[in-house]
């Protein structure tokens, strides 16, 4: 198993108030080259579940339980060895392309900062390497890109960059913290696709997490359901989606439009 | 090629001539700028050198670029230590958060308490009057608004999602603030100490016009006003000359701040 979060309880302190508990006793697990899709509206503990995994939770966040990436429990490994586990095999996709990029360096730069620190390899090396990321998300003219500034680029252009700093260091875990919220509907669907061409061909466990049942109907293989920081229920996509288990899953579906409904065959 | 913004181009030109006049002075003034002539004294802007005389006689123009150096001088320093100070505060306050993030503002509360004319006169008592007692008071009293601003800046700035990649590229803290942070809250840092640099100006005049700034026959523009107040009637150039470069120097400075920040300014020409 590359991933099993058990009983995983995440809460915010608050200054002369008792915690906030966001995360109520999560599990989950998550093969090799799967793809989990996390599904659930604002609030429902979806983005802290993902920052607990990277070890990123804020200072002022408390997470019991465990997480065990391949056998050891992230969320009592020292700093140091969860810096050389991040970006190396774990990667992250952002939600807001316009502010997962640093908009004072220039793109290219950015895919090539994790490439230097955790590959050592060298700034020419690393450039080259970027050059054939930002080829391999489709960026068109990525020769003259690789030296844009993310304000130059459209929202489907910085997301896509930023798949290309996740994928750089070809990590064996990805989560996308809903990737395509912000983006088109037709950038969305390219967006989709290339992740998932590139996971299918890299072998890459991928946890996407989002609010909306389309997009993770397009390429999860199983799907969780959260509400609240509770799991509601979990199990194969299709059969999650046709026979839902839960009233809420219910509910999520009957709020999506009819045709959509009917795209996703018949829930 | 996208254009220079007017109040950068402007605030540059007032900026040069004045530290133009202030480094020139060093090596030439049209007089000596110490040097008294008792005959010529109150003369009027023409009959004796450009700015006229003071009431000792010595050429007012002479003056006020020698007091360009001592005024820039000491502001220039003091910013320059003050928000170096302050901006590292601030920009650890972010980083770390929590008990020395408090620690860090309670400090600087305390220092901000402390206006830098009040500390004149405290650092005054122990030192004595003098350039390094101005710099230091007017350097504490930078240290408080860079670290507000900074911090306040590099706050957002930590809280944006190109941070976490960063931590996810195995960066540390101090790490990000170099490479993340810092370049991210350029500008604010850059707009603060042109305008500070003016403050500090205005503070440096004030400690002189109080007495609390360099020592005679050291040429100041606070007291330049100060000695000159007595003659407002009779020789209203004295208080015009030194009041004009204060306010002139101060405009073009906060100018520069403003022109500086949208050269700064990742995002200029993003709309056309």
């Amino acid at each position: 198993m590359m991933l099993e979060i058990n009983d995983l309880r995440v809460a915010f302190q608050r200054r002369n108030h008792p915690p906030t508990q966001v995360i109520h006793g999560l599990s989950l697990s998550l093969e090799r080259g799967q793809t989990l899709g996390i599904v659930g509206e604002s609030g429902s503990g979806k983005s802290v579940m993902s920052l607990a995994t990277m070890g990123l939770l804020p200072a002022t966040a408390t997470a019991t339980g465990s997480i065990m990436f391949e056998g050891r429990d992230i969320l009592t490994m020292p700093e140091r060895d969860l810096c050389k586990l991040r970006g190396n095999r774990m990667g992250m996709i952002f939600q807001e392309p316009m502010t997962a990029l640093n908009p004072a360096m220039r793109v290219g730069a950015q895919i090539a900062e994790g490439l230097i620190l955790h590959k050592g390899i060298s700034r020419a090396a690393a450039r080259t390497e970027a050059l054939h990321l930002l080829e391999m998300v489709q960026i068109p003219r990525a020769a003259e890109r690789i030296d844009s500034f993310p304000h130059e680029m459209s929202g489907g252009q910085r997301q896509r960059v930023g798949i290309a700093i996740a994928l750089a260091l070809k990590p064996d875990l990805l989560i996308a913290d809903e990737p395509t919220t912000a983006l088109d509907v037709t950038v969305q669907a390219e967006v989709l696709d290339i992740l998932d061409d590139l996971v299918t061909d890299l072998g890459i466990s991928l946890i996407l997490i989002s609010h909306d049942l389309g997009v993770i109907a397009r390429i999860a293989d199983r799907t969780l359901v959260m509400y609240r920081g509770d799991m509601m229920e979990e199990g194969p996509t299709e059969r999650v989606l046709r026979q839902p288990g839960h009233d809420y899953t219910r509910k999520l579906l009957d709020a999506m439009p009819r045709r959509v409904r009917a795209s996703l065959g018949g829930a | 090629m996208t254009r220079l913004p007017k109040s950068l181009i402007i605030g540059a030109i007032i900026t040069a001539i004045m530290v133009g006049a202030a480094l020139l002075s060093r090596v030439w003034t049209p007089a000596d700028p110490t040097g008294m002539n008792i005959v010529a004294r109150l003369k009027p802007p023409g009959a004796a050198g450009l700015f006229g005389t003071d009431q000792i006689g010595r050429d007012v123009l002479s003056i006020i670029m020698a007091g360009a150096w001592t005024s820039l001088g000491i502001a220039v320093v003091a910013t320059v230590i003050g928000g170096g100070i302050g901006t590292l505060l601030g920009v650890t306050a972010a980083a770390k958060g929590g008990r020395l993030e408090r620690l860090v503002m309670s400090f600087n509360g305390v220092l901000f308490a402390f206006p830098p004319i009040l500390s004149a006169i405290l650092l005054g008592a122990l030192l004595g009057p003098g350039a390094l007692t101005s710099i230091i008071a007017i350097g504490i009293f930078m240290v408080p608004v860079f670290a507000r601003v900074t911090r306040a800046a590099a706050i957002q700035i930590w809280a944006r999602d190109y941070i976490n990649a960063a931590r996810m590229a195995g960066k540390g803290d101090a790490r990000i603030t170099m490479e993340h942070v810092l370049p991210n809250i350029s500008a604010q840092i850059i707009v603060q100490l042109a305008i500070q640099t003016g403050l500090g100006i205005l503070s440096e005049a004030g400690l002189s016009f109080l007495g609390m700034g360099v020592s005679p026959p050291t040429p100041s523009w606070g007291r330049m006003l100060s000695e000159s107040q007595t003659f407002l009637d009779a020789a209203p150039h004295l208080v015009l000359a030194p009041g004009l470069a204060i306010a002139i120097t101060v405009l073009g400075l906060n100018l520069l701040g403003d022109g500086l920040r949208d050269l700064t300014d990742p995002r200029r020409g993003q709309n056309g």
